[in-house]
């Protein structure tokens, strides 16, 4: 098991390496100028704007630029946003809390949702609960999320009145009332990412335990007189849950990545919307952080999700 | 309009006959703004009657939170690094500049005990300096006080090329010295009409020099002010995430009794403009929400709930197309759109007028752009609630395909019309935004029904209006020949109308940084140009700039499509002005709160 480890993380470094280098010609390469607001206003000459470009080094050439870049992500500087100026670290740290609440809370949910209903209606494939839940997994993966988030918004802010629509993550409530306000705020956006991951994630399941439920052993464990909750948890989901804990674990980075619609509907000022906010500035620094964060998060989850399949499943060795 | 004309006018506002108002009305029909205006009476000795706050509450605090939702956050907090309307915006809360222009174009102060003017001694008769006089008693957020020093060191800052302010344009050929604590005395090169350019609107913001002495320069960005803004303003600093939020708590040392009302304030940024004006006017979260490009029937529905008020106010932003004078697609040493060469479709002036009336503008507004664009004929400003019109547009495919048959123009067999082997094929570019591409394509149908064919381009607006020099697809470089996007003005006309300096041509030696980018010359206006910019009468000066505006809508020299207006929300509580001149918290501590009646 060591030395597959030591492998793999000796073939990842390479390949993180070789996906910072693609992402940071892409980005050099991109048109755009990250001071085109000075442009249409009269009162900026341009030498201000040449200025500028000068002193971000972003006349530079490219292989100049990456080397810099590399040696001060070494060393912990991870880049100076051209469009705030602030440290990047600053700006994704403010943003982090946000993000793992709202984007962990939905997966959370997800299984949650997920979890019982797949099992439930693999357990009795056809029935009238499998065909209702199905559909509402079918419906609940094909809606992207901006419809259903408007649709939340539509009902639950504008015509019932209930629920504020735009998530602000500085409430000046102490005690009981942040969570009765962070709950009221964060429903729609967790329940949105939730509902529509958790509608995948319910087909998985189902799938899955179908697959071991017709299996020998499980026969077996019945005629031996095991209850039925004993024989589901301890012989079928330990089974089948295998290839779902590695899907999940391959979700992870995106917890990261953020969603960057849901977002953008309700204002969740979280790291998908820096994102997205940056490219549209072509503020290249928070693009590569982001993306270059993202990236090994992706390869660390791969290596995770790998070895915890070899642990999980006895059948699986890697000498 | 000829400058007897004017101060004929003059005399009728003197004598009464005629309300400020009306003759402020009459200038903006000849392309003059209402500072102009205003400055041409206060010169001739009528007094302002004065745009007056209605503040009613009478003690400081007390009024609750005040929301207010911004769908492009403010990215940073220096309003001299500040990257668009937005930075302005969110380090307004915080700093403030020395005088402000109310609505009817006239100058408040703000941190000035009073505006200069020849009768206090404040402006040089031959308009080579201006004094400004400090209100004293002003107290930085940290307590130190306000003085002459600081107006000295925002001048330095500013214009040090290697701070690389936005601000730096007003500060750069003026000396400005401290006369005593409370006085900073400007001078200027040469004889300047338009000496209210300098620490005054949201680009004459002033920060605190004991903060950011040792920060100038190259080490500019490392200030630690620079994240914690630390000004004269109504509120002070409390939170800031770049693209989310700003907080600020009110200022219970602010030097202006009574005010402000809201104990804090919050900019909410990220998100769309109609969810934006949902907010508002909706559900009532925010109490204001800034810039709202929406369909006018979408604000119309949300309006009718009776829980806010829309409001929108114009200033001489103007949404144009211009016309390359220049080749784009031939290729003179080495260049496109070289100004030895010269458009063969665009130097006809048949064609000029022919795309002149082939834009509807009519439909633009009333489909398009609703409240947040008025039809226009002229470059510089003009309502059109007015009945009498010095310049007219006209929407006409019956006369621009008789204006073209007659200079020539004959149609082929496919429709298109061509003189002289040449066939009317245009190239229109704009940038990537729902209104322009709808504007594009009723333009191209309608001059398709005149014979000119007619291809549309759009491009994303970070690469369009970049300064990219390699880009060959920025409005700068103009390597097409038609172009259309706005260009945003000053209260005063001299920097909007360099538009059309022949010495300041976008070529491949400046790197197309020149904002003359449709590449027309003329002599005539060039005369009138220099002339402006050292007359001293305001009614000479104004005189020459409609002389101006009429010869570029003569000549044709471009298309005046709609006059934009800002347009915000507000609920029907909060009692607020908006200035055409200024951004919307130009007098943020005058909001209030009160019960709808």
């Amino acid at each position: 098991m060591t030395k597959y480890l030591v492998r793999r993380l000796s073939t990842a470094v390479p390949s993180i390496l070789g996906i910072s280098i693609v992402l940071f010609i892409i980005l050099a390469l991109a048109p755009g100028d990250p001071f085109a607001d000075l442009a249409t206003n009269p009162n900026v000459p341009p030498e201000v704007r040449t200025a500028l470009h000068a002193k971000f080094g972003l006349d530079d050439p490219i292989p100049e630029r990456y080397v810099h870049w590399l040696v001060a992500m070494l060393q912990g500087d991870w880049g100076f946003s051209f469009v705030s100026r602030v440290n990047v670290s600053t700006l994704i740290l403010q943003r982090l809390p946000t993000t793992l609440l709202v984007l962990g809370l939905s997966q959370v949910l997800a299984l949650m949702i997920a979890l019982p209903v797949g099992v439930g209606t693999a357990i009795k494939p056809y029935s009238f609960f499998d065909q209702v839940a199905s559909t509402f997994a079918f419906v609940g993966f094909s809606l992207p999320t901006f419809f259903t988030g408007l649709l939340f918004i539509l009902v639950f802010s504008i015509h019932l009145n209930w629920l504020p629509f735009i998530y602000r993550s500085d409430l000046d409530v102490t005690g009981w009332r942040w969570y009765w306000e962070e709950f009221r705020q964060a429903f729609m956006p967790i329940a949105v990412l939730g509902l529509y991951q958790g509608a995948s994630w319910t087909r998985y399941i189902r799938s899955a335990v179908l697959d071991v439920i017709r299996l020998d052993y499980v026969t077996t464990a019945r005629a031996k007189g095991l209850r039925e909750p004993a024989v589901m948890i301890k012989h079928v989901l330990r089974n089948a849950l295998i290839p779902i804990v590695t899907l999940v674990a391959l979700e992870m980075p995106a917890i990261f990545g953020g969603a960057i619609v849901t977002e953008q509907i309700f204002r969740v000022p979280g790291i998908g919307s820096l994102l997205i906010s940056s490219i549209l500035a072509n503020d290249t620094p928070v693009i590569m952080s982001i993306t270059f964060v993202f990236s090994c998060l992706v390869v660390l989850f791969n290596l995770i999700a790998d070895l915890l399949y070899g642990w999980l499943d006895p059948r699986v060795s890697y000498s | 309009m000829r400058e007897d004309e004017i101060r004929e006018l003059v005399t009728q506002v003197r004598a009464g006959s005629l309300s400020r108002r009306a003759f402020i009305g009459k200038m903006m029909l000849f392309g003059l703004t209402a500072p102009i205006a205003s400055q041409i009476l206060n010169a001739s000795g009528v007094p302002s009657s004065g745009w007056k706050s209605d503040y009613k509450p009478t003690r400081r605090g007390g009024g609750g939170p005040l929301r207010t939702l911004l769908w492009q956050g403010p990215t940073l907090l220096n309003p001299h690094f500040a990257v668009g309307q937005k930075d302005q915006i969110g380090s307004r809360i915080f700093y403030e500049p020395l005088a402000v222009h109310d609505p009817e174009g006239n100058l408040v102060p703000i941190l000035a005990a009073e505006i200069p003017s020849l009768e206090n001694g404040g402006l040089a008769p031959d308009g080579r300096w201006v004094i400004w006089k400090l209100k004293q008693g002003v107290q930085w957020h940290d307590g130190e006080p306000f003085t002459a020093d600081d107006c000295v060191f925002n001048w330095e800052y500013a214009r040090n090329p290697e701070t690389a302010a936005v601000t730096i344009a007003p500060y750069q050929d003026i000396a400005v010295e401290k006369i005593d604590s409370y006085a900073v005395k400007i001078t200027f090169p040469k004889p300047k009409p338009y000496w209210s350019s300098v620490f005054v609107t949201d680009w004459g913001m002033l920060i605190p020099k004991h903060l950011f002495k040792d920060f100038t320069g190259s080490k500019s960005r490392e200030a630690p002010t620079n994240l914690h803004p630390v000004g004269t303003g109504p509120y002070k600093f409390v939170d800031f995430v770049p693209g989310d939020i700003v907080r600020g708590e009110i200022n219970l040392n602010y030097h202006v009794e009574n005010r402000p009302y809201f104990d804090s304030i919050e900019i909410k940024g990220g998100g769309d403009a109609v969810s934006a004006a949902r907010a508002v006017l909706q559900t009532g979260e925010f109490d204001y929400a800034w810039n709202l490009l929406v369909e006018e029937e979408i604000i119309r529905k949300l309006e009718i709930n009776g829980k806010g008020r829309v409001v929108s106010v114009i200033g001489a932003d103007i949404e144009h197309i211009e016309f390359n004078f220049a080749d784009p697609w031939t290729e003179v040493d080495g260049e496109r759109a070289s100004l030895k060469s010269k458009h063969p479709l665009l130097s006809d002036g048949a064609v000029r007028e022919a795309l002149h009336l082939l834009v509807d503008r009519g439909s633009v507004e009333k489909f398009i752009y609703g409240r947040g664009g008025i039809a226009t004929a002229n470059f510089l400003n003009a309502p059109e609630q007015f009945c009498s019109k010095a310049n007219t547009w006209e929407f006409s495919i019956e006369k621009a395909n008789q204006v073209l048959e007659a200079a020539g123009w004959v149609r082929g067999s496919d429709g298109v019309r061509a003189k002289d082997g040449k066939k009317l094929k245009l190239v229109f570019q704009t940038s990537t935004s729902a209104p322009r591409q709808k504007t594009q394509a009723i333009i191209k149908q309608a001059c398709q029904k005149a014979g000119i064919e007619v291809e549309l381009k759009s491009i994303a607006p970070s690469v369009y209006f970049s300064s990219d020099v390699a880009n060959p697809d920025t409005f700068m470089h103009f390597f097409a020949d038609l172009e259309m996007f706005t260009e945003t003005a000053d209260p005063d006309p001299e920097t909007l109308m360099q538009l059309f300096l022949s010495s300041k041509m976008a070529t491949k030696a400046n790197k197309w940084q020149g904002r003359n980018r449709c590449r027309w010359r003329d002599e005539e206006y060039d005369r009138m140009y220099r002339e402006a910019e050292s007359e001293l009468d305001p009614v000479k000066r104004a005189a020459l700039f409609i002389g101006m505006n009429d010869l570029l809508v003569k000549e044709r020299a471009v298309i005046p499509v709609v006059r934009r207006s800002d347009v915000g929300a507000f609920t029907s509580s909060i009692k607020a002005t908006l200035s055409p001149w200024e951004g919307p918290f130009w007098l943020l501590h005058d909001w209030y709160r009160a019960p709808a009646a």
